[in-house]
């Protein structure tokens, strides 16, 4: 789950790590109110969950209240790749001297959380991994934490004042620990600045947290903003389904995550444009195979939707019910190729015909009868 | 024969009176597996199935001395299981569980370090011999006894082209599925080192998916230590970055962990790459008829090189034995039981 640069800066600021005030804004006046609290210069900055946010125009720096009226209602309801912005966070404009880059992650092959710093901070740190991987320290961490002494290595890579250092090393093992205790996917601070003052401070907050352990933090999973992300992958988490939109137009149901990326990447390979990722599961509760059809049948992209079930611990024929009462409950003139093999297939097939559908054993068949539908009703 | 399980192997559930565990725990004895105990704590005494349950898996282990655990409890109590199998010293421990939080896998990983339990999964199906022992939750029937080896990230894709080995008459040594979470106990390159080492084994498919870098692992690792045909199929080709596709482990993340930089290594590897799943029969029937490249010998013992010209007969046999798989025909090798086997790397046979 990715959390909000505001929301992030809670969590940093609950474990000591110096944040810069500043609140949320809804709407151009309540901007205005609290730059008028906080002190100008001030800093607009767009909260959506995506990067890229200075690059689209979603940061500003502003000098009085007009201008904030102007960029804050400028922002909000602004479209940064794909997502409306609804909240800014207004901040104090800081004198910054240098700007470093700090973060931790998982790092996969080592099996451990993986500590990254870098002086070139303020810009993607993909970037500079890539043009300059020499100015980057990497210290894995292991059950230890960050020790202070470690922390203190990382502080000299990025900075030669020893009251700096200091700053750092202590930001440096509160982030890590930020990362241990909220069970993060990431917690990355970009840039972590040093004022002209030589007071350190984290400016921006990435922090996503690991979805698996949602149930053991629910003063996060609180966080979560639902109108910021999709309306059908929103529904799809409630009902239990796992589902990634794309921009095509051949909707996909599929049993198991695997078997669903292999059928996007079927349809592509045979011409189509595969229109989501949808993983029902294990189950064939027919409320889930309900709810992938809504999600699907709404979306006006798709023309065509392809059921690919691979029958093992998921009966066939409990899928093919869950069909058909999906289909009496919502009625959709979609086009629907069905491809079924395994566990009880005959049982599913006679339930199909019954209602004059028929269903397909092989996977490249149905994928290329699927596209064929869709280019009827295109 | 095969590997990590077989017909000798005695099998014992933890969470086998939960409804995955119990229900899991009778297909598994009906496809024959020794399921010898079960674990749920304060269950001990009754049973499952005529399968006795103890209250932890050290009891359970005094009086069955079982050779695997396979774990079907929630995900918030996945890591204490696991926990509680590598401290029993159960040789091979099967977590099937799914949706263990990253943190955990990261403290049960260092735990394991120097320790004598292999950990497959989690998040996984689980791993079979067809004909002689089924640890998970597949499906027994898509599979028969024969000579391909198969490891892969996902379960029902597993499934898929499983199902079209058998259909195209190539059975399978051992089908492992080690689990779709960005931290496994057992990684492809495991796998195909005892798959090297197999002599059941005659070819091996591989399928991956995005997320990660095992797989770059596993083409380096077959450049240089493998010398049976290996045959490849990444998922995900079509995945937009940033988003998480199902699996805990299968994104892409900063550009990297992409299917086409899988591929590509794979291919550098010359390691032939199925486009699409139904490819994967065809591509492994050519690779054993094909000699491998001349620069592998070099690297290959002389051994492994012999057992080449056996191949395609091999394949034959494989192929005879798939086909009356239905009438319970099973390979004559002598099972064994190997949790304790580890080989690291191949190379160091």
């Amino acid at each position: 789950m990715n959390l909000h640069e505001y929301q992030g800066k809670e969590i940093f600021r609950a474990a000591g790590i110096p944040v810069p005030k500043g609140e949320v804004a809804k709407t151009a006046d309540e901007a205005v109110a609290i730059a008028g609290r906080l002190g100008y210069p001030a800093v607009v900055k767009a909260q959506v969950l995506i990067g890229g946010r200075g690059k689209a125009g979603g940061v500003k720096v502003v000098k009085t209240p007009e201008e904030m009226a102007r960029e804050a209602g400028r922002i909000l309801g602004m479209d940064i790749r794909g997502h409306t912005v609804h909240k800014v966070l207004i901040t104090p404009s800081a004198e910054i001297a240098q700007e470093f880059y700090a973060g931790v992650v998982l790092d996969r092959k080592t099996e451990t959380p993986l500590l990254m710093v870098s002086p070139a901070g303020g810009i993607d740190i993909e970037e500079v991994a890539h043009s300059t991987p020499e100015k980057i320290l990497r210290l894995h961490l292991d059950s230890r934490g960050l020790p202070d002494y470690r922390a203190r290595e990382a502080a000299r890579f990025l900075d030669p004042r020893w009251e700096v250092q200091k700053q750092l090393a202590r930001v440096l093992v509160r982030l890590a620990r930020v990362y241990r205790d909220q069970d993060c996917s990431l917690a990355e601070i970009n840039p972590l600045v040093v004022t002209k003052k030589g007071e350190v401070w984290a400016l921006d907050a990435k922090v996503v947290i690991d979805d698996n352990a949602l149930d053991r933090h629910p003063d996060l999973a609180e966080l979560r903003d639902l109108g910021a992300e999709d309306p059908g992958e929103v529904e799809a988490r409630e009902r239990g389904l796992s589902y990634v939109r794309l921009d095509g137009t051949i909707g996909c149901v599929v049993n198991g995550a695997g078997l669903a990326m292999a059928t996007m990447d079927l349809i592509q390979y045979h011409g189509g444009k595969p229109a989501n990722f949808l993983d029902i599961g294990g189950s064939s509760n027919p409320d889930k195979v309900t709810a992938a059809m809504n999600i699907l049948t709404r979306d006006s992209r798709v023309r065509a939707v392809l059921f690919n079930i691979f029958g093992g611990i998921t009966r066939c024929d409990d899928v093919a019910r869950g069909l058909l009462t999906a289909l009496d409950r919502i009625g959709t003139k979609t086009p629907i190729v069905i491809r079924l093999t395994g566990t009880n297939e005959k049982e599913a097939r006679d339930l199909l015909s019954a209602r004059g559908m028929t269903a397909l054993s092989d996977m490249d068949e149905a994928v290329r009868a699927v596209i064929a539908r869709a280019a009827e009703a295109a | 024969m095969s590997i990590l399980v077989g017909r000798g192997s005695k099998v014992l559930v933890q969470g086998i009176t939960g409804r995955d565990g119990s229900f899991h725990a009778k297909q598994m004895k009906e496809y024959g597996t020794k399921v010898v105990a079960g674990v749920t704590p304060g269950k001990g005494g009754t049973d499952v199935g005529g399968i006795p349950v103890f209250d932890s898996v050290e009891e359970a282990m005094a009086r069955t001395r079982a050779d695997v655990s396979v774990i079907y409890v929630p995900a918030a109590l996945a890591q204490d299981a696991i926990y509680e199998a590598v401290d029993a010293e159960v040789p091979l421990v099967v977590c099937i569980t799914e949706g263990l939080p990253a943190r955990d896998m990261v403290e049960v990983a260092s735990y394991l370090k120097g320790r004598s339990t292999r950990l497959i999964g989690p998040n996984c199906p689980g791993l079979i011999s067809p004909g002689q022992c089924k640890v998970g939750i597949m499906p027994g029937f898509i599979h028969a006894p024969g000579r391909i080896g198969l490891v892969s990230r996902s379960g029902t894709l597993t499934y898929e082209v499983v199902w079209q080995l058998t259909r195209a008459g190539m059975g399978q040594s051992t089908c492992i599925g080690i689990g779709g979470d960005p931290i496994v106990g057992t990684r492809f390159v495991d796998t195909l080192a005892l798959f090297e080492a197999d002599e059941s084994t005659d070819a091996i498919v591989l399928i991956g998916e995005i997320g990660g870098t095992d797989e770059e692992d596993a083409a380096a690792l077959i450049e240089k230590h493998v010398t049976k045909p290996v045959v490849a199929f990444i998922a995900g080709q079509t995945a937009p970055p940033g988003k998480r596709m199902g699996h805990a482990g299968a994104i892409v993340s900063g550009g990297a962990g992409t299917a086409q930089e899988k591929m590509a290594r794979f291919e550098r590897a010359g390691v032939p790459v199925a486009k699409v799943p139904s490819e994967i029969p065809g591509l492994i029937a050519a690779a054993l008829r094909k000699k491998r490249p001349a620069r592998l010998k070099l690297v290959s013992r002389a051994k492994a090189t012999g057992s080449k010209k056996t191949t395609a007969v091999k394949a034959r046999k494989a192929k005879a034995q798939a086909k009356t798989a239905k009438s319970k025909a099973r390979p004559k090798a002598k099972a064994r039981s190997t949790g304790k086997t580890r080989p690291k790397r191949a190379g160091r046979r």
